[in-house]
Protein backbone atom coordinates (compact mmCIF):
# COMPACT_ATOMS: atom_id res chain seq x y z
CA UNK A 1 0.00 0.00 0.00
CA UNK A 2 2.97 2.05 0.89
CA UNK A 3 4.67 1.19 -2.58
CA UNK A 4 1.26 2.23 -4.44
CA UNK A 5 0.78 5.43 -2.50
CA UNK A 6 4.23 6.57 -3.25
CA UNK A 7 3.90 5.40 -6.65
CA UNK A 8 0.68 7.24 -6.92
CA UNK A 9 2.20 10.31 -5.23
CA UNK A 10 5.20 10.07 -7.88
CA UNK A 11 3.06 9.81 -10.75
CA UNK A 12 1.08 12.98 -9.93
CA UNK A 13 4.09 14.82 -8.96
CA UNK A 14 5.71 13.75 -12.42
CA UNK A 15 2.47 15.50 -13.92
CA UNK A 16 3.13 18.34 -12.20
CA UNK A 17 6.09 18.80 -12.77
CA UNK A 18 6.23 17.72 -16.63
CA UNK A 19 7.42 21.29 -17.69
CA UNK A 20 10.52 20.55 -15.74
CA UNK A 21 11.30 17.13 -16.25
CA UNK A 22 10.67 13.63 -16.77
CA UNK A 23 10.51 11.86 -13.79
CA UNK A 24 13.54 9.45 -12.74
CA UNK A 25 13.07 5.69 -12.45
CA UNK A 26 14.33 4.14 -9.17
CA UNK A 27 14.01 0.37 -8.77
CA UNK A 28 14.59 -1.13 -5.57
CA UNK A 29 14.09 -3.13 -2.97
CA UNK A 30 11.13 -3.74 -1.08
CA UNK A 31 12.44 -3.39 1.93
CA UNK A 32 13.83 -0.25 1.97
CA UNK A 33 10.54 0.56 0.45
CA UNK A 34 8.09 -1.34 3.35
CA UNK A 35 10.31 0.83 6.12
CA UNK A 36 9.34 4.28 4.76
CA UNK A 37 13.27 5.19 4.25
CA UNK A 38 12.20 6.25 0.74
CA UNK A 39 9.41 8.24 1.73
CA UNK A 40 11.37 10.43 3.70
CA UNK A 41 14.25 11.00 1.32
CA UNK A 42 12.61 11.37 -1.90
CA UNK A 43 10.74 14.46 -1.13
CA UNK A 44 13.98 16.01 -0.15
CA UNK A 45 15.70 14.81 -3.43
CA UNK A 46 12.85 16.27 -4.83
CA UNK A 47 12.68 19.74 -3.42
CA UNK A 48 16.54 19.68 -3.68
CA UNK A 49 16.91 19.00 -7.37
CA UNK A 50 13.69 19.60 -8.99
CA UNK A 51 13.61 16.10 -10.03
CA UNK A 52 10.21 14.00 -8.97
CA UNK A 53 11.84 10.17 -8.25
CA UNK A 54 9.75 7.29 -9.48
CA UNK A 55 10.22 4.25 -7.52
CA UNK A 56 9.40 0.64 -8.65
CA UNK A 57 9.67 -1.49 -5.46
CA UNK A 58 10.72 -5.26 -6.73
CA UNK A 59 13.26 -7.59 -5.82
CA UNK A 60 16.73 -7.00 -6.31
CA UNK A 61 17.30 -9.65 -9.00
CA UNK A 62 14.11 -7.41 -10.75
CA UNK A 63 15.50 -4.29 -9.98
CA UNK A 64 18.94 -5.17 -11.95
CA UNK A 65 16.78 -7.04 -14.47
CA UNK A 66 15.23 -3.29 -15.28
CA UNK A 67 18.18 -1.03 -14.63
CA UNK A 68 20.02 -4.11 -17.69
CA UNK A 69 16.88 -3.51 -20.12
CA UNK A 70 16.93 0.49 -19.47
CA UNK A 71 13.91 0.11 -17.94
CA UNK A 72 15.19 2.31 -14.84
CA UNK A 73 17.28 5.04 -14.23
CA UNK A 74 19.30 4.26 -11.09
CA UNK A 75 18.96 1.28 -8.58
CA UNK A 76 19.18 0.39 -5.16
CA UNK A 77 20.00 -2.97 -4.31
CA UNK A 78 21.51 -5.46 -1.94
CA UNK A 79 23.30 -8.23 -3.93
CA UNK A 80 27.10 -7.39 -4.02
CA UNK A 81 28.06 -10.36 -6.03
CA UNK A 82 24.99 -9.26 -8.49
CA UNK A 83 25.79 -5.59 -8.43
CA UNK A 84 29.55 -6.27 -9.65
CA UNK A 85 28.51 -8.38 -12.22
CA UNK A 86 26.14 -5.36 -13.93
CA UNK A 87 29.06 -3.34 -13.01
CA UNK A 88 31.59 -5.93 -14.92
CA UNK A 89 28.86 -5.94 -18.26
CA UNK A 90 29.04 -2.24 -18.48
CA UNK A 91 25.55 -1.92 -17.83
CA UNK A 92 26.33 0.62 -15.03
CA UNK A 93 28.27 3.44 -15.08
CA UNK A 94 28.83 4.78 -10.95
CA UNK A 95 27.97 2.23 -8.01
CA UNK A 96 28.60 3.63 -4.46
CA UNK A 97 28.06 2.11 -1.21
CA UNK A 98 25.20 3.66 0.60
CA UNK A 99 24.47 2.03 3.60
CA UNK A 100 23.66 -1.54 5.45
CA UNK A 101 20.65 -3.24 7.66
CA UNK A 102 21.82 -6.02 9.90
CA UNK A 103 20.20 -9.64 10.67
CA UNK A 104 19.68 -10.69 14.16
CA UNK A 105 19.64 -14.36 15.44
CA UNK A 106 17.01 -14.57 17.47
CA UNK A 107 15.69 -17.38 19.74
CA UNK A 108 14.21 -18.69 23.77
CA UNK A 109 14.98 -16.56 26.31
CA UNK A 110 16.41 -19.39 27.79
CA UNK A 111 18.26 -20.41 24.51
CA UNK A 112 18.57 -24.08 25.40
CA UNK A 113 21.42 -24.17 22.91
CA UNK A 114 23.72 -21.54 24.62
CA UNK A 115 24.23 -19.54 21.95
CA UNK A 116 24.39 -16.23 22.79
CA UNK A 117 27.03 -13.69 21.98
CA UNK A 118 28.61 -16.89 20.14
CA UNK A 119 29.96 -15.18 16.25
CA UNK A 120 27.05 -16.24 14.04
CA UNK A 121 28.82 -19.14 12.20
CA UNK A 122 29.11 -20.97 15.45
CA UNK A 123 25.71 -19.93 16.74
CA UNK A 124 24.53 -22.02 13.82
CA UNK A 125 27.27 -24.81 14.61
CA UNK A 126 26.15 -25.25 17.92
CA UNK A 127 22.39 -25.42 17.14
CA UNK A 128 22.93 -28.07 14.35
CA UNK A 129 25.32 -29.76 17.28
CA UNK A 130 22.59 -29.79 20.18
CA UNK A 131 19.87 -30.05 17.85
CA UNK A 132 18.03 -27.25 18.76
CA UNK A 133 15.30 -26.36 16.56
CA UNK A 134 15.83 -23.68 13.74
CA UNK A 135 12.86 -22.38 12.07
CA UNK A 136 13.67 -21.37 8.63
CA UNK A 137 11.82 -18.99 5.53
CA UNK A 138 12.92 -21.43 3.36
CA UNK A 139 11.03 -18.65 1.00
CA UNK A 140 14.03 -17.99 -1.31
CA UNK A 141 13.80 -14.59 -0.10
CA UNK A 142 17.09 -12.50 0.85
CA UNK A 143 16.51 -12.98 4.40
CA UNK A 144 16.36 -17.08 3.60
CA UNK A 145 19.59 -16.64 1.53
CA UNK A 146 21.67 -14.88 3.80
CA UNK A 147 20.55 -17.78 6.23
CA UNK A 148 21.64 -20.32 3.77
CA UNK A 149 24.95 -18.87 3.72
CA UNK A 150 25.91 -18.87 6.96
CA UNK A 151 24.63 -22.56 6.96
CA UNK A 152 26.86 -23.17 4.43
CA UNK A 153 29.95 -21.13 6.26
CA UNK A 154 29.05 -22.89 8.88
CA UNK A 155 29.39 -26.60 7.36
CA UNK A 156 25.91 -27.48 8.20
CA UNK A 157 23.70 -28.96 5.83
CA UNK A 158 20.01 -28.32 7.59
CA UNK A 159 17.90 -29.97 5.03
CA UNK A 160 15.67 -32.42 6.32
CA UNK A 161 17.06 -32.29 10.19
CA UNK A 162 14.23 -33.12 12.47
CA UNK A 163 15.28 -29.45 14.45
CA UNK A 164 15.34 -27.63 11.68
CA UNK A 165 11.89 -26.17 10.30
CA UNK A 166 11.23 -24.87 6.81
CA UNK A 167 7.59 -22.38 7.31
CA UNK A 168 8.11 -21.23 3.30
CA UNK A 169 6.28 -18.44 4.83
CA UNK A 170 7.01 -14.38 5.35
CA UNK A 171 8.75 -13.30 8.48
CA UNK A 172 5.91 -12.63 10.70
CA UNK A 173 4.22 -16.21 10.01
CA UNK A 174 8.27 -17.51 10.56
CA UNK A 175 8.55 -15.66 13.96
CA UNK A 176 5.39 -16.56 15.44
CA UNK A 177 6.17 -20.52 14.47
CA UNK A 178 9.73 -19.78 16.17
CA UNK A 179 8.05 -18.62 19.36
CA UNK A 180 5.50 -21.18 19.42
CA UNK A 181 7.74 -23.99 18.61
CA UNK A 182 10.77 -22.20 21.08
CA UNK A 183 12.75 -22.23 18.02
CA UNK A 184 16.06 -19.77 16.71
CA UNK A 185 15.91 -17.79 13.64
CA UNK A 186 16.92 -15.61 11.75
CA UNK A 187 15.57 -11.93 11.08
CA UNK A 188 16.02 -8.23 9.73
CA UNK A 189 16.67 -5.70 11.88
CA UNK A 190 13.29 -3.84 10.65
CA UNK A 191 11.03 -6.60 10.76
CA UNK A 192 12.18 -7.76 14.15
CA UNK A 193 11.38 -4.01 15.66
CA UNK A 194 7.94 -3.92 14.40
CA UNK A 195 7.27 -7.52 14.77
CA UNK A 196 9.17 -7.71 18.47
CA UNK A 197 5.45 -7.34 20.73
CA UNK A 198 4.03 -10.50 20.94
CA UNK A 199 6.81 -12.53 20.27
CA UNK A 200 8.68 -15.33 23.00
CA UNK A 201 12.16 -14.44 21.44
CA UNK A 202 15.19 -12.06 22.24
CA UNK A 203 17.61 -11.25 20.41
CA UNK A 204 20.70 -13.90 20.98
CA UNK A 205 23.14 -12.30 18.03
CA UNK A 206 23.95 -9.17 16.45
CA UNK A 207 26.79 -6.99 14.88
CA UNK A 208 28.77 -9.44 13.38
CA UNK A 209 29.80 -8.51 9.64
CA UNK A 210 28.36 -11.66 8.32
CA UNK A 211 25.14 -10.35 9.36
CA UNK A 212 25.58 -7.32 7.41
CA UNK A 213 22.88 -6.62 4.28
CA UNK A 214 24.92 -3.78 2.60
CA UNK A 215 22.84 -1.71 0.13
CA UNK A 216 24.90 0.19 -3.27
CA UNK A 217 23.22 2.30 -5.25
CA UNK A 218 23.76 2.04 -8.93
CA UNK A 219 23.54 4.63 -12.04
CA UNK A 220 22.28 2.68 -14.77
CA UNK A 221 25.07 3.45 -17.89
CA UNK A 222 23.95 5.86 -20.41
CA UNK A 223 26.14 5.23 -22.90
CA UNK A 224 25.23 1.28 -23.27
CA UNK A 225 21.23 1.91 -22.80
CA UNK A 226 20.49 5.61 -24.52
CA UNK A 227 16.94 6.46 -22.66
CA UNK A 228 19.07 6.44 -19.14
CA UNK A 229 18.87 9.88 -17.65
CA UNK A 230 21.69 9.48 -16.65
CA UNK A 231 22.59 13.05 -15.89
CA UNK A 232 19.91 13.24 -13.03
CA UNK A 233 20.62 9.42 -11.61
CA UNK A 234 24.18 10.67 -10.82
CA UNK A 235 22.97 13.81 -8.59
CA UNK A 236 20.69 11.14 -7.11
CA UNK A 237 23.48 8.72 -6.44
CA UNK A 238 25.84 11.30 -5.06
CA UNK A 239 22.84 13.04 -3.31
CA UNK A 240 21.89 9.49 -1.54
CA UNK A 241 26.32 9.22 0.08
CA UNK A 242 26.48 13.20 0.97
CA UNK A 243 27.32 13.88 4.19
CA UNK A 244 23.76 15.35 4.88
CA UNK A 245 21.67 12.41 3.60
CA UNK A 246 23.92 10.07 4.90
CA UNK A 247 23.20 11.69 8.50
CA UNK A 248 19.17 11.35 7.62
CA UNK A 249 19.52 7.65 6.70
CA UNK A 250 21.08 7.15 10.12
CA UNK A 251 18.98 8.94 11.89
CA UNK A 252 16.16 7.20 10.21
CA UNK A 253 13.65 5.18 12.53
CA UNK A 254 15.17 6.47 15.70
CA UNK A 255 11.97 8.15 16.86
CA UNK A 256 10.06 5.25 15.97
CA UNK A 257 11.94 2.36 17.42
CA UNK A 258 14.62 4.19 19.63
CA UNK A 259 16.98 2.65 17.28
CA UNK A 260 18.62 3.31 13.49
CA UNK A 261 17.44 0.70 11.30
CA UNK A 262 20.08 1.56 8.50
CA UNK A 263 23.52 2.18 9.10
CA UNK A 264 24.85 4.87 6.45
CA UNK A 265 27.82 3.27 4.90
CA UNK A 266 29.24 5.85 2.27
CA UNK A 267 32.77 6.08 1.68
CA UNK A 268 34.37 8.66 1.62
CA UNK A 269 32.34 9.89 4.56
CA UNK A 270 31.72 8.97 8.24
CA UNK A 271 33.44 5.64 9.18
CA UNK A 272 30.52 2.60 9.43
CA UNK A 273 30.04 2.11 12.99
CA UNK A 274 28.38 -1.08 14.52
CA UNK A 275 24.65 -1.06 14.22
CA UNK A 276 23.23 0.57 17.50
CA UNK A 277 22.84 -1.81 20.58
CA UNK A 278 18.54 -2.42 21.59
CA UNK B 1 7.28 -24.26 -25.28
CA UNK B 2 5.27 -21.77 -23.19
CA UNK B 3 5.59 -21.86 -19.37
CA UNK B 4 2.09 -23.81 -19.19
CA UNK B 5 2.71 -26.51 -21.33
CA UNK B 6 6.44 -26.53 -19.84
CA UNK B 7 4.92 -27.09 -15.91
CA UNK B 8 2.38 -29.56 -17.41
CA UNK B 9 5.70 -31.33 -18.71
CA UNK B 10 7.60 -30.71 -15.66
CA UNK B 11 4.51 -31.92 -13.27
CA UNK B 12 3.86 -35.11 -14.95
CA UNK B 13 7.79 -36.14 -14.56
CA UNK B 14 7.32 -35.18 -10.82
CA UNK B 15 4.68 -37.46 -10.71
CA UNK B 16 5.73 -40.52 -12.71
CA UNK B 17 8.84 -40.38 -10.79
CA UNK B 18 7.02 -40.32 -7.58
CA UNK B 19 9.34 -36.98 -6.59
CA UNK B 20 9.06 -37.72 -2.47
CA UNK B 21 8.89 -34.25 -1.98
CA UNK B 22 6.00 -34.36 -3.58
CA UNK B 23 4.58 -37.43 -1.89
CA UNK B 24 5.35 -36.83 1.12
CA UNK B 25 2.52 -33.39 0.58
CA UNK B 26 0.08 -35.78 -0.81
CA UNK B 27 0.47 -38.26 2.41
CA UNK B 28 0.40 -35.89 5.47
CA UNK B 29 -2.85 -34.42 3.40
CA UNK B 30 -4.54 -37.98 2.87
CA UNK B 31 -3.35 -38.85 6.71
CA UNK B 32 -4.89 -35.24 8.14
CA UNK B 33 -8.15 -35.30 5.95
CA UNK B 34 -8.51 -39.20 6.61
CA UNK B 35 -8.19 -38.81 10.34
CA UNK B 36 -10.70 -35.54 10.36
CA UNK B 37 -12.69 -36.90 8.52
CA UNK B 38 -13.32 -40.33 10.46
CA UNK B 39 -13.86 -37.88 13.60
CA UNK B 40 -16.17 -35.90 12.08
CA UNK B 41 -18.45 -38.76 10.66
CA UNK B 42 -18.15 -40.54 13.84
CA UNK B 43 -19.28 -37.67 15.93
CA UNK B 44 -21.46 -35.87 12.97
CA UNK B 45 -23.46 -39.09 11.95
CA UNK B 46 -24.80 -39.95 15.03
CA UNK B 47 -25.78 -36.52 16.36
CA UNK B 48 -27.20 -35.86 13.17
CA UNK B 49 -29.57 -38.91 13.84
CA UNK B 50 -30.19 -38.13 16.82
CA UNK B 51 -30.79 -34.56 16.06
CA UNK B 52 -33.27 -35.44 13.61
CA UNK B 53 -35.87 -38.23 15.55
CA UNK B 54 -35.53 -36.22 18.96
CA UNK B 55 -37.57 -33.45 20.00
CA UNK B 56 -35.87 -31.73 22.81
CA UNK B 57 -35.67 -28.29 24.60
CA UNK B 58 -32.89 -26.25 22.77
CA UNK B 59 -33.03 -28.54 19.93
CA UNK B 60 -34.38 -26.05 17.29
CA UNK B 61 -31.68 -23.89 18.53
CA UNK B 62 -28.79 -26.17 18.07
CA UNK B 63 -29.77 -27.03 14.90
CA UNK B 64 -29.55 -23.45 14.00
CA UNK B 65 -26.10 -23.87 15.20
CA UNK B 66 -25.24 -26.56 12.61
CA UNK B 67 -26.23 -24.97 9.97
CA UNK B 68 -24.08 -21.84 10.63
CA UNK B 69 -21.83 -24.04 11.58
CA UNK B 70 -21.81 -25.47 7.95
CA UNK B 71 -21.36 -22.05 6.50
CA UNK B 72 -18.38 -20.90 9.14
CA UNK B 73 -15.97 -19.05 7.11
CA UNK B 74 -12.80 -21.77 7.59
CA UNK B 75 -10.17 -18.55 8.22
CA UNK B 76 -12.61 -17.85 11.10
CA UNK B 77 -12.14 -21.66 12.04
CA UNK B 78 -8.17 -21.05 11.83
CA UNK B 79 -8.20 -17.42 13.87
CA UNK B 80 -10.53 -19.92 16.65
CA UNK B 81 -8.04 -22.80 16.84
CA UNK B 82 -5.06 -20.79 16.72
CA UNK B 83 -6.58 -18.51 19.35
CA UNK B 84 -7.04 -21.57 21.60
CA UNK B 85 -4.05 -23.56 20.75
CA UNK B 86 -1.01 -20.14 20.83
CA UNK B 87 1.03 -20.97 23.68
CA UNK B 88 -0.67 -17.36 25.30
CA UNK B 89 -3.88 -19.27 24.19
CA UNK B 90 -6.15 -21.40 27.25
CA UNK B 91 -4.31 -24.49 25.81
CA UNK B 92 -1.05 -23.08 25.05
CA UNK B 93 0.32 -25.62 27.42
CA UNK B 94 -0.57 -28.67 25.12
CA UNK B 95 2.01 -27.27 22.32
CA UNK B 96 -0.30 -27.99 19.71
CA UNK B 97 0.30 -25.10 17.24
CA UNK B 98 1.76 -25.50 14.25
CA UNK B 99 1.42 -29.76 14.38
CA UNK B 100 -0.91 -32.00 12.16
CA UNK B 101 -2.80 -32.13 15.37
CA UNK B 102 -3.88 -28.70 15.29
CA UNK B 103 -4.73 -29.32 11.22
CA UNK B 104 -6.70 -32.16 12.48
CA UNK B 105 -8.47 -30.31 15.13
CA UNK B 106 -9.45 -27.15 12.65
CA UNK B 107 -10.66 -29.75 9.77
CA UNK B 108 -12.88 -31.64 12.04
CA UNK B 109 -14.66 -28.29 13.38
CA UNK B 110 -14.81 -27.65 9.71
CA UNK B 111 -16.38 -30.55 8.34
CA UNK B 112 -18.59 -32.32 11.40
CA UNK B 113 -21.18 -29.40 10.75
CA UNK B 114 -20.90 -30.64 7.60
CA UNK B 115 -21.76 -34.01 8.34
CA UNK B 116 -24.15 -33.51 10.92
CA UNK B 117 -25.94 -31.28 8.59
CA UNK B 118 -26.58 -33.08 5.56
CA UNK B 119 -27.50 -36.38 8.01
CA UNK B 120 -30.40 -34.86 9.24
CA UNK B 121 -31.44 -33.32 6.00
CA UNK B 122 -31.39 -37.01 4.87
CA UNK B 123 -32.30 -38.59 7.80
CA UNK B 124 -35.98 -36.43 7.97
CA UNK B 125 -36.24 -37.05 4.36
CA UNK B 126 -36.73 -40.88 5.14
CA UNK B 127 -40.69 -41.85 5.55
CA UNK B 128 -41.96 -41.22 8.74
CA UNK B 129 -43.69 -44.22 9.05
CA UNK B 130 -40.34 -46.18 8.43
CA UNK B 131 -39.14 -45.72 12.21
CA UNK B 132 -42.94 -47.13 13.62
CA UNK B 133 -42.40 -49.47 11.44
CA UNK B 134 -38.60 -50.57 12.25
CA UNK B 135 -39.85 -49.78 16.26
CA UNK B 136 -42.98 -52.05 16.20
CA UNK B 137 -40.70 -55.03 15.20
CA UNK B 138 -39.15 -54.67 18.35
CA UNK B 139 -36.37 -52.80 17.24
CA UNK B 140 -34.30 -51.54 20.09
CA UNK B 141 -32.67 -47.60 19.50
CA UNK B 142 -29.03 -48.68 18.48
CA UNK B 143 -30.79 -51.11 16.10
CA UNK B 144 -33.22 -48.15 15.15
CA UNK B 145 -29.90 -45.71 14.43
CA UNK B 146 -28.05 -48.34 12.33
CA UNK B 147 -31.00 -49.39 10.20
CA UNK B 148 -32.19 -45.74 9.35
CA UNK B 149 -28.63 -44.51 8.90
CA UNK B 150 -28.30 -47.94 6.33
CA UNK B 151 -31.90 -46.29 4.54
CA UNK B 152 -30.32 -42.99 4.21
CA UNK B 153 -27.23 -44.12 3.41
CA UNK B 154 -27.22 -41.89 0.09
CA UNK B 155 -27.75 -38.44 2.23
CA UNK B 156 -24.86 -40.15 4.90
CA UNK B 157 -22.50 -40.81 2.14
CA UNK B 158 -23.15 -37.20 0.42
CA UNK B 159 -22.43 -36.12 3.96
CA UNK B 160 -19.22 -37.59 4.52
CA UNK B 161 -18.17 -36.24 0.66
CA UNK B 162 -19.32 -32.96 2.20
CA UNK B 163 -17.11 -33.13 5.03
CA UNK B 164 -14.19 -34.37 3.01
CA UNK B 165 -14.11 -32.63 -0.02
CA UNK B 166 -14.51 -29.13 2.30
CA UNK B 167 -11.31 -30.04 4.08
CA UNK B 168 -8.99 -31.51 1.60
CA UNK B 169 -9.28 -28.21 -0.19
CA UNK B 170 -9.04 -25.88 2.16
CA UNK B 171 -5.99 -24.22 2.56
CA UNK B 172 -6.41 -20.76 5.20
CA UNK B 173 -7.12 -22.60 8.50
CA UNK B 174 -4.49 -24.97 7.66
CA UNK B 175 -1.75 -22.49 6.86
CA UNK B 176 -2.76 -20.78 9.87
CA UNK B 177 -2.53 -23.56 12.24
CA UNK B 178 -0.68 -25.36 11.27
CA UNK B 179 2.47 -22.48 9.66
CA UNK B 180 3.04 -24.56 6.44
CA UNK B 181 6.11 -26.42 7.92
CA UNK B 182 7.75 -28.41 5.54
CA UNK B 183 7.53 -32.20 6.13
CA UNK B 184 5.46 -31.82 9.13
CA UNK B 185 2.62 -29.29 8.15
CA UNK B 186 2.79 -28.71 4.80
CA UNK B 187 -0.25 -30.27 2.89
CA UNK B 188 -1.16 -30.08 -0.60
CA UNK B 189 -3.47 -26.72 -0.54
CA UNK B 190 -0.73 -25.07 1.45
CA UNK B 191 2.12 -26.45 -1.07
CA UNK B 192 0.71 -24.94 -4.34
CA UNK B 193 0.31 -21.65 -2.42
CA UNK B 194 3.93 -21.69 -1.83
CA UNK B 195 5.11 -22.74 -4.66
CA UNK B 196 3.33 -20.33 -6.84
CA UNK B 197 4.56 -18.02 -4.99
CA UNK B 198 8.10 -18.71 -6.00
CA UNK B 199 7.36 -19.30 -9.63
CA UNK B 200 7.40 -23.33 -8.87
CA UNK B 201 5.29 -24.08 -11.58
CA UNK B 202 5.65 -27.58 -12.12
CA UNK B 203 5.46 -28.62 -8.25
CA UNK B 204 2.21 -26.33 -8.00
CA UNK B 205 0.68 -27.52 -11.49
CA UNK B 206 1.21 -31.24 -10.38
CA UNK B 207 0.37 -31.21 -6.47
CA UNK B 208 -3.17 -29.59 -8.38
CA UNK B 209 -3.64 -32.65 -10.43
CA UNK B 210 -3.05 -34.71 -7.69
CA UNK B 211 -5.50 -32.83 -5.63
CA UNK B 212 -7.81 -32.89 -8.72
CA UNK B 213 -7.61 -36.84 -9.35
CA UNK B 214 -8.21 -37.38 -5.50
CA UNK B 215 -10.86 -35.49 -4.93
CA UNK B 216 -12.58 -37.11 -8.32
CA UNK B 217 -11.26 -40.73 -6.98
CA UNK B 218 -13.01 -39.77 -3.42
CA UNK B 219 -16.36 -38.54 -5.23
CA UNK B 220 -16.41 -41.79 -7.53
CA UNK B 221 -16.08 -44.24 -4.19
CA UNK B 222 -18.61 -42.54 -2.46
CA UNK B 223 -20.72 -42.29 -5.63
CA UNK B 224 -20.26 -46.23 -6.06
CA UNK B 225 -21.17 -47.27 -2.29
CA UNK B 226 -24.45 -44.75 -2.52
CA UNK B 227 -25.55 -46.15 -5.95
CA UNK B 228 -24.38 -50.15 -6.22
CA UNK B 229 -27.63 -51.44 -4.64
CA UNK B 230 -30.17 -49.18 -5.95
CA UNK B 231 -33.74 -49.75 -4.29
Amino acid sequence: MVAGAVVAAGVLAACDAKSEAQPLILATTTSTQDSGLLDVLLPRFAAAHKVQVKVIAVGTGEALAMGARGDADVLVVHARAAEDEFMAKGNGSLRLDVMYNDFLLLGPATDPAKVKGLDPVAALKRIAESGSTFVSRGDRSGTHEKELDLWQAAEVTPAGKPWYLSAGQGMGETARIATEKRGYMLADRATWLTLKQGLELVPLGEGDKRLFNPYGVIVVNQRKLPKVRGEAATAFARWLVSAETQKLIGEFGVDRFGQRLFVPDARPGPAPAAPAAP
Amino acid sequence: MSPIAEGLAQAFSLIVRGDPGLLRVIWLSLWATGIATTVAMVVGVPTGVFLALRRFPGRNLFVTFVNAGMGIPPVVVGLLVFLLLARSGPLGGLDLLYTPTAIIVAQVIIATPQVIGVTIAGIQGLDERLVLQIVSLGAGRAQLYLKLVREARVAVLAALAAGFGAIISEVGAVMMVGGNIQGQTRVMTSAIVLETRQGNFAMAIALSIVLLVIALVINGAFTWLQQRRPR
